[in-house]
């Protein structure tokens, strides 16, 4: 198959960059070698959207997040995530911190970020009672806001497909061939072409930069683990909180998930595997000894889930974004924090540089700009619920108790794309309360079994090697395959 | 499958029963008999009888019925007695919420979701298994970590194993249980590993689950890891110290594709929480009175949505008292008032209910925080005089105590509170 464009790597990045060439008369294809796209560093992601005063503005990293973070808002509306402005604060506990406030009041001024102020104690009192009484003073800004990253992710990735995007996931790419003005990509399962590949591997962005022979960056694995909190403790902060920044990370932050759960963390720690992603006894210590801290509440006994990604790190710690020696194959890699927040733009810049490259883009006059939100029923209101049951009865039964999803909810989830069981968790939320699974598990295994004619033993948490349950007998084992 | 599917719902009733287990069934059947009319028990699954369903092994009904019975059994003997009285059960059906007016957001198969009036209501719920977060263990998240109950249920009802080589953390009762389940399904059971000195379960569990099929039991230990990235391939465990803190320089490796979580109930109390009731944080359920009312008139709650029970039996018999009071609170009948509130005393963890009358005969559960040998439960008036004393061979965390208190013990008693503790010889090893 011969495309325009071939984006390798279906996390945020690769899924926004998909979405936005969709715009254009282009055959483009997402190649993805997990069996669902977010399932990298994206679904790991704090699913921040950050502020814009963070990254210094001369930095390529400060330019985009700000210009990614004005674009969140009609993305949300366009493709039906939840996507909420909780605003922030960071906040300095020491004498030696406040100039680092000055600091980002100084970025805020230069990028024109509006609402970014200093609050004194008092203000932050009143409007953060369970934060520490020993904050001096804090930055605040409105526009940070809460997304959920693989939500994000599922959106673009399914709008782009709406649109003639072709996506190709559990296809790992193995090598690359430079032939003539096209591209040869070799996959375990089949041999593409394509004019442009974009290089949007996340923690393999190297290794697939040195397959094209343009080796010119090493991407440094930096974990960070995150600690789910109870529901119970809903509402305990309003807005994102931060610590002041060290050099290599934001630091350890609180923050009101858009599902109404606390969420705290990451920790940073440079790792050497690229699959690395254990928690471990001393990040759980880092994290809650930071986190008291900043809100002295706050306790391990409340952790309901606990989970690490990676962040791509890459030398210099800046993005890499732009064209290579080899024409036709252009880098969007180390792609770390703020790297959510920057993603849409990111993708507009990638549409830039093909346009640079010669790629003729015509705007397709058939583009659907709008993606059908998924239905959250524990989202509506009861008068909507109780619609909803009567017009379709899928939405009559109940899959997950803590979260109150319903068997619609999954099935919905399936049709669209999901074909794990991490991959229902992540659209419906079926699993990520309180009892982890427990009551759901089964019930969503039955689920994709049904929808994907597969046996219980073929469905998996996450892809090949991650089997739940195996048959009880050699007949049965027969039977199932 | 005994259902009895009603096939249209009411738009109000006089006891709305939550959960379809043991607990609701006989709450369901006492309430009726107390003279309601109208009751509805919803139960989420499929058909009603709770997790006894997927506990196929026999050691129920001894106290309820004089006989032992399999889980199953039980369930269909409290499930025809639901059904020789008529009550209407609903299955495959979900309490949403509950309002502060007994309004219940009730979701069915047939109604879809609709607003239902109770007079009263009782909470049935039972208990969740409390995970692996609950105890952070470190490592990977690969598939192949399931909770005990979990196991029980795809083995016992669904025919399917969650592994070939299992390692189970935590000696609760469910873990013993499936420790001899998997071994006689062919799978192999590495070993089961409890943080405390003391095995967790029952000690008829420890020899008839593990002794009897030489699955080795260490004590003092823990899981510190879990290894793989797909699907587990080993997890690492590590002796504790006095303190229960790993002896990471003495931990080894156990290979296994499967990690089970035995490490206790938590009971179910998202609709209690909603309502706002008065909980309990020890047991973490409701705070309850002699007639098993929480906090809010006209709410009633049995079973382990109160405090995790070790035996069906005793859960059976606080549901009937909690039935028959929502049946007299339907039907407009006063509940005769407490007038002692029951306070933990030393070694005492937890007593449910919290409050009695000295007017009538009670049976007061209780947990002990520590093993003691040759001990005296001692009731204790707030001046320090003891108002009784009864002498227990021993007592231990997993085992629940019972006292029946009658009139006659407290007829010399007048104050409002009374407290509870347990004395005797440490068994601590």
């Amino acid at each position: 198959m011969l495309f325009d464009v071939l984006i390798i790597g279906g996390g945020i990045v690769g899924c926004a960059i998909a979405r936005e060439l969709s715009r254009y008369r282009l055959e483009v294809a997402l190649c993805e070698k997990e069996v669902e796209v977010g399932f990298g560093t994206t679904k790991a992601n704090s699913g921040i959207i950050h502020g814009g005063h963070h990254a210094a503005p001369e930095t390529l990293k400060g330019r985009l997040e700000w210009e990614g973070n004005q674009l969140w808002d009609e993305l949300a509306a366009d493709l039906g995530f939840g996507f909420a402005r909780v605003g922030e604060l960071t906040v300095a506990l020491h004498e030696e911190q406040l100039p680092v406030l000055d600091r980002l009041l100084r970025h805020a001024a230069v990028k024109r970020i509006p609402g970014v102020e200093r609050w004194e104690p008092a203000r932050i009192r009143s409007e953060e009672p369970a934060l520490s009484h020993d904050i001096l003073a804090a930055v605040y800004a409105p526009t940070t806001a809460v997304v959920n990253p693989y939500e994000a992710c599922y959106a673009l990735a399914e709008n782009a497909v709406q649109n003639g995007v072709t996506l190709l996931t559990g296809l790992p790419v193995r090598r690359l061939h430079q032939k003539g003005d096209l591209w040869e990509i070799v996959t375990p399962g089949a041999c593409l072409e394509s004019r442009f590949v974009i290089n949007a591997a996340g923690l393999y962005a190297d290794v697939i930069a040195a397959m094209a022979g343009v080796q010119t960056f090493t991407i440094h694995p930096r974990k960070g683990e995150e600690y789910l909190l109870d529901k119970r403790l809903r509402g305990l902060v309003k807005r994102v909180i931060f610590p002041c920044p060290s050099p290599v990370s934001k630091g350890i932050l609180i923050i009101p998930t858009y599902d109404g759960t606390i969420m705290v963390g990451p920790t940073a720690e440079d790792v050497h595997d690229r699959a690395d992603l254990t928690t471990s006894a001393r990040g759980a210590q880092t994290v809650f000894d930071a986190v008291r801290r900043l809100a002295p509440g706050i306790h391990e006994k409340d952790v309901i889930a606990q989970f690490a990604g990676l962040r791509a790190a890459a030398d210099g710690e800046d993005f890499i974004i732009g064209p290579t020696a080899k024409r036709g194959f252009i880098n969007v890699a180390g792609i770390q924090s703020p790297g959510l927040t920057a993603a849409p733009a990111i993708a507009r810049s990638v549409v830039e540089l093909l346009r640079d490259e010669r790629l003729k883009l015509d705007l397709r006059d058939d583009f659907i700009a709008k993606r059908p939100a998924p239905i959250h029923f524990a989202a509506l209101s009861t008068q909507e619920q109780i619609a909803l049951a009567l017009r379709d009865p899928r939405y009559r039964r109940i899959v997950c108790r803590c979260e109150t999803v319903t068997e619609g909810e999954v099935l919905d989830a399936i049709a669209r794309g999901a074909c794990t069981l991490d991959g229902v968790k992540f659209r419906t939320r079926a699993g990520m309360g309180r009892c982890q699974g427990g009551f759901c598990t089964i019930r969503c295994m039955e689920l994709l079994a049904r929808a994907r004619r597969l046996p219980m033993s073929a469905v998996t948490k996450r892809g090949p090697g991650s089997w739940l349950v195996c048959a009880r007998t050699e007949e049965e084992k027969a039977d199932a395959t | 499958m005994i259902t009895s599917n009603p096939r249209h719902l009411r738009g109000s009733y006089d006891v709305i029963v939550v959960g379809g287990g043991p607990a609701g069934l006989e709450a369901a059947v006492a309430a009726q008999e107390a003279g309601a009319d109208h009751i509805l028990v919803v139960d989420r699954e499929p058909e009603a009888g709770g997790i006894l369903l997927q506990c196929i092994h026999c050691g129920f009904g001894l106290h309820r019925f004089g006989e032992e019975l399999t889980g199953p059994e039980y369930a269909q003997r409290v499930m025809k007695q639901a059904l020789a009285h008529r009550i209407d059960i609903v299955t495959d059906a979900f309490v949403l919420d509950i309002d502060l007016q007994r309004r219940v957001k009730l979701m069915t198969r047939e109604a879809g979701v609709s607003l239902v009036e109770a007079r009263a209501v009782v909470l049935a719920m039972g208990a969740r298994e409390r995970t692996r977060a609950a105890v952070r263990i470190p490592g990977a998240r690969p598939a192949g970590v399931f909770t005990a109950g979990m196991a029980q249920r795809l083995v016992n009802l669904y025919g399917w194993l969650p592994g070939r080589r299992v390692a189970i953390l935590g000696s609760g009762d469910i873990g013993l249980i499936m420790a001899r389940r998997l071994t006689l399904e062919g799978v192999e059971v590495a070993g089961v590993f409890e943080l405390m000195p003391h095995p967790n379960g029952l000690n008829r569990n420890i020899v008839q689950c593990l002794h009897d099929f030489d699955i080795p039991l260490h004590l003092s230990t823990t899981v510190v890891e879990i290894h793989g990235h797909n699907r587990v391939e080993k997890v690492t465990v590590a002796p504790v110290d006095d303190n229960l803190r790993p002896q990471l320089e003495r931990a080894w490796e156990v290979e296994c594709d499967t990690l089970l979580i035995s490490i206790g109930l938590i009971p179910e109390n998202e609709l209690s929480e909603r309502l706002r009731l008065r909980m309990d944080p020890v047991t973490r359920g409701p705070v309850v009175t002699s007639a098993m009312e929480c906090s809010l008139n006209g709410v009633f709650a049995c079973g382990n949505v109160v405090h995790i029970h070790d035996l069906v039996d005793f859960v059976s018999a606080e549901a009937m008292l909690a039935g028959r009071s929502a049946g007299l609170f339907a039907i407009g009948a006063p509940l005769r008032p407490d007038n002692v509130r029951l306070l933990p005393g030393e070694n005492v963890a937890y007593c449910v209910p919290h409050t009695i009358s000295t007017e009538r005969e009670h049976t007061v559960y209780m947990r002990t925080r520590r093993r003691l040998e040759a001990c005296k439960l001692r009731l204790v008036a707030p001046d320090g005089r003891i108002v009784h004393e009864k002498r227990l061979r021993y007592v231990f965390p997993a085992e629940m105590v019972n006292l029946k208190l009658k009139p006659v013990i407290l007829q010399h008693f007048h104050d409002d509170a009374l407290r509870i503790d347990i004395v005797g010889r440490s068994a601590e090893r």
